[in-house]
This record gives structure tokens, sequence and C-alpha cells, in this order.
């Protein structure tokens, strides 16, 4: 749906010149949520903004289902645009206009029959749940309000992807979490694919399905949103996943620590396995006793996943055994190294 | 002579016909001035760098010609521009011939004036016309201009407002109004209830322009 081929964004200033994408490589499937994470700076800016050409790319392809953009005419990239929605971090609404006419442009933009632009829009009000709200202005809305209108206008024309510029980044976490459940609702009803870019892996974990970590311009990691939860490869990644998942073994245990060091597993389920009683079948199969140190289970796309972290006592033999018996049932497990 | 009012040396006829051509002067270059000064500075906006039809050729020239025209002093400009002037009415003197040089002076006045107006058009909002696949006409009449209109309608109340002003020194071509009754009257001839009356007359036509222009911007702006 969406392919990035070796893409290089290069500004030049007048002083110096910034790379500020260095050859991207990614692909978004038809019907993927697809995230891109990374601090400011990173350039998942610039990224999205290549989709749709508000930025063109220095050098490789940005393919749009099938179509390089850059290669249309000025009519023909006008209507290919009307395919790409866009939301934005701080709505860009008019503040001029009602929130009628806010979700009426791009079908105004078109020449679309005013009957059609009034049906559409009364079904677009109705599906952000705001039609109560028709003749207000931009002004008197709240701020997850006003990104509702904001998707209500990114669908008027029917595109087939939306791309979300930081859409939840200027929100309060409720109100976050209504828009992402809405965004899931649209890719989810009319199939549209999304591209999403954020600093939040909050945002990730709740809707995206894949997803693309970068840093300095480059993508240094991407893969489903499981494979990149559960065994980030990267410093930057690992961090990330951090901010949404605890899994530090406690301060006060790492004190207690004399000379002897402890054997310590980082466990992940995923999914129904997260439901089967690993802990006491080992502690009643093999002789060691296990102690949990953190534990968490949060959802991934509906999925749970699940993050243990526990400390295994016992002699050398039965240890080995039970760490066997946990990757034979298919489940992540992976020895923490505590160093000092 | 008729009949003086309020001890000065000139009659309420005279009173009333230089208001009479005060309002045509500004009404007329007002007009004028704005159908130059608008799509130049509309023009001033989007040529530039990173805007919608950037055009470094188009503002480089641009730019200059009206900064240029800006710092000429506009009895200067009157009266450089007599020729030219007496070209377009057939005249150099008058109020008709007054307002040539006023559209000179104000037109590139009302670009500059219009170009902040637009640049504060919040560049999102351009960014999502764009990403709609607007036209540039479209993304000037349908995003640029009603964005930017409260600030555009307190932009043409100063330019107005300087437009007054300004045909006070229209009197140096024989042009009337109010302020050529004010110096000719009550600075010249040392008619001081003139002066006050004339003086007090201006500040009642710029005050009641600018709350005029105040009430319309901030209906467009709502609230």
């Amino acid at each position: 749906m969406i392919e990035f081929q070796n893409v290089k964004k290069v500004y030049q200033t007048k002083k110096q010149t910034v790379e500020a994408l260095k050859g991207i490589n990614l692909t978004v499937e038809k019907g993927d949520i697809f995230g891109v994470v990374g601090y400011s700076g990173a350039g998942k800016s610039t990224l999205i903004r290549l989709v749709n050409l508000l930025e063109h790319p220095s050098d490789g392809r940005v393919i749009v289902g099938e179509k390089d953009l850059t290669s249309l005419n000025p009519k023909d990239l006008r209507a290919e645009k009307k395919k790409i929605g866009m939301i934005f971090q701080h709505f860009n609404l008019l503040n001029s206009k009602t929130v009628f006419d806010n979700i009426a442009m791009p079908l105004v933009l078109s020449g679309t029959p005013s009957k059609e632009i009034k049906e559409r829009v009364g079904e677009l009000l109705e599906f952000v749940g705001l039609s109560s709200k028709a003749r207000s202005y931009p002004e008197q809305l709240s701020g997850g309000q006003k990104q509702r209108i904001g998707i209500a206008r990114a669908l008027a024309t029917n595109p087939s992807i939306l791309l979300c510029d930081e859409a939840t980044s200027a929100l309060d976490p409720q109100t976050t979490s209504a828009v992402l459940q809405l965004l899931k609702k649209i890719n989810k009803e009319y199939n549209i694919t999304i591209l999403l870019i954020t600093h939040e892996m909050s945002v990730i974990r709740e809707i995206c399905n894949k997803v693309a970590v970068m840093e300095g311009g480059c993508v240094v990691e991407q893969g489903s949103v499981f494979e990149v939860f559960a065994k980030p490869q990267t410093d930057i990644a690992k961090n990330f996943v951090r901010t949404v998942i605890h899994d530090e073994i406690p301060q006060s245990f790492l004190k207690s620590i004399g000379t002897h060091i402890p054997i310590i597993w980082k466990i992940n389920f995923i999914g129904t396995t997260s439901g089967t009683p690993l802990l006491s079948t080992i502690s009643k199969k093999y002789d060691v006793h296990l102690s949990v140190l953190s534990a968490n289970i949060s959802e991934i796309q509906e999925t749970p996943f699940g993050n243990l972290i526990i400390e295994v006592t016992g002699n050398k033999n039965e240890v080995d055994k039970a760490y066997q018996y946990i990757k034979d049932e298919g489940i992540l497990v992976q020895e923490v190294q505590i160093n000092g | 002579m008729g009949n003086t009012l309020w001890g000065m040396e000139i009659t309420a006829e005279q009173l009333s016909t230089a208001f009479g051509d005060t309002l045509y002067m500004v009404a007329i270059s007002l007009v004028f001035s704005g159908l130059i000064g608008l799509p130049l500075g509309i023009l001033l906006v989007i040529t530039r760098n990173g805007h919608i039809l950037e055009n470094k050729w188009i503002f480089n020239v641009l730019n200059p010609i009206i900064n240029i025209l800006r710092s000429v002093p506009f009895i200067i400009l009157l009266v450089a521009l007599i020729p030219f002037t007496r070209m377009i009415v057939g005249s150099a003197i008058g109020t008709n011939a007054a307002i040539v040089p006023l559209i000179f002076y104000a037109a590139p006045y009302i670009a500059r004036l219009v170009e902040n107006s637009l640049l504060e058009v919040d560049k999102g909002i351009i960014e999502a016309a764009q990403a709609m696949g607007a036209t540039t006409w479209q993304i000037i009449y349908r995003f640029l201009i009603p964005e930017g209109l409260s600030s555009l309608i307190l932009t043409f109340t100063t330019a107005t407002i300087g437009l007054v002003g300004s045909t006070a020194m229209a009197g140096a071509v024989g042009a009337g109004g109010v302020g050529d009754l004010a110096l000719a009257y009550g600075y010249q001839r040392f008619d001081t209830m003139t002066m006050v009356v004339t003086v007090a007359a201006l500040v009642i036509i710029v005050q009641l322009l600018q709350s005029t222009g105040n009430f319309v911007s901030k209906k467009i702006r709502r609230r």
C-alpha cells in the first residue's frame, strides 16, 4: 500500500545540509495500522509527509498504491491526494468555519453537489459522535472533539489511507484512548490503512500491528508489535518498550545482593500461554524455588502480553532442567545478567 | 461669503464640501489601492520561501519595489507623479488628480499590511489544504483569505485611516478636503476655531473608522 524504497531527504540551508532521512526502507501493507515511533528530530515527521508529498524525497521512491506520486502531473496528484486522508497534532481546522463546513471542505474542493455534501457530512458527524456540534465553531470544542472533526474531515473523500501526524500528542490520556479506539474502528470498519507517527509507545501498543523505530533519520528496528515488544534489539527500542512495560528489577532487590549472584529469568508470555499456571508447574516438577520480582500483564492488540521477572534458586542441574522446560513450552525466556 | 459658523472664517458649506471631498478621495483611492495592494500582498506571501507558490524571482523583485515606493514621502510622490497624473486624469490639480498619487502611496502600504495579516495564518492550515489536494487558487480563497479575514479587516481599517491623513497633504495640489481646510485656514491664517473644528472632524472620522473596523473584525473572529 505504501512503500518507501531507499528514501532520502536532505534539507539545504545556507550554512549546512541536514540529512533528515538516510535511506528508509519500509512497507506498509493494506489494512495495517503501522506505527513509527521515535524521539523528536528522528525524522518521522518528514517521513509521513513524504507519503502525500507535503515533502518531496531527495532520493529514492515512495510508492503509494502502486503509484509513484512524484511522477504524476499536478491534476492527477490532486486526485491521488484525495485518496489519502491526514490528521494533525494541532488539528489544523479552519477557525473561521463551522464544524459542518470544516468537514465539508474536501468535498467542496472537489465540486461535490451540496445535497451530497449534506448527506455525507451528516454521516461522518454521526460516525465520530458529534452530530450535535455541526453548527459550532472549532474554538468551542475540546481537543478531543477537534481531533474527531479532523478525523471526519480526513474521511470525507473516502480515502484508502489515513496518515496520523502525532494525532494524540496534544490530548490527555483519556481522550487519547478514545481517539485511538476511533482510529481502530476506522481501520476495521472501512478497511483503511493507517500510518501513524508518535513519540508515545503506549499509542503503538494500543492500536498498531506493526512498528518501526526511528533514530537519527534511520529506521533502526521494525517488525510486528509483538516482536518488538517481546524482544527489542536496539537500545532505543528497549527504552521505548520500557516506557510502557515496566520490567526492571526492583532497586531494593539489587541492593540486597551480596557476594552471591542470583539467577534471574525474564519470561514473556504471549496470548493464551499466559493463562497456564507455569510457575506452579515448575516448582512442583523440579526442585527449584521461585520468587517473583516483577510481574506485568498488558494487552497488545487484544492479546495478553505478560512480562515476568523471577529469581530462581536451586541446584544447577534442576535449574537448567526447569529452564529447558519453559523453552520447550514455547515461552520466551531469557537469563538476565546482573553486573556487580 | 456665506454664513460663518462659530466665529470661523469658513462657512458651513465649505466644511461640508470638504467632508465630501475627503470621503470621496479616501473611498476611491481605497478601492483602487485595495484592488492593487491585495493581490500584491497575497503574492508576497505565497511566493516566499517554503510557501505554496515559492518563487524567488517574483518575491525578490516585488519586495524591494514595495519598499522603495513606501519610503518616498507622500508630498514628494504627489509632485513626482504630476506628469503621470496629467496623463491619466487630464489634469494635475483638483480632487481627482490627488487620487492617483494616493493610490501609489496606499497600494504598497496595503500590500505590506496584507502580507503581515496573511502570514499570521497558521501554516498547519495551509498544510491541511495541501494534503486535501486543494489547488493554489483554492488555498488562497478557501483557506488563506477566510482565515486571515478578521486580521485583513483591521489591515484595511489602518490603510483607510492612513489615507485620511494623506488626503490632508493632497491640498497641495488643490484637492480640497478637511485636511486642506485645516492647513489653509487654521494653520496658515491663524484661524484657531477652524483649526479646532477641522481637527475635531478628522478625529471623529478616524475614531468612527477604527471602531467600525474593530467591530467587524471581532464579529468575524467570533469571540
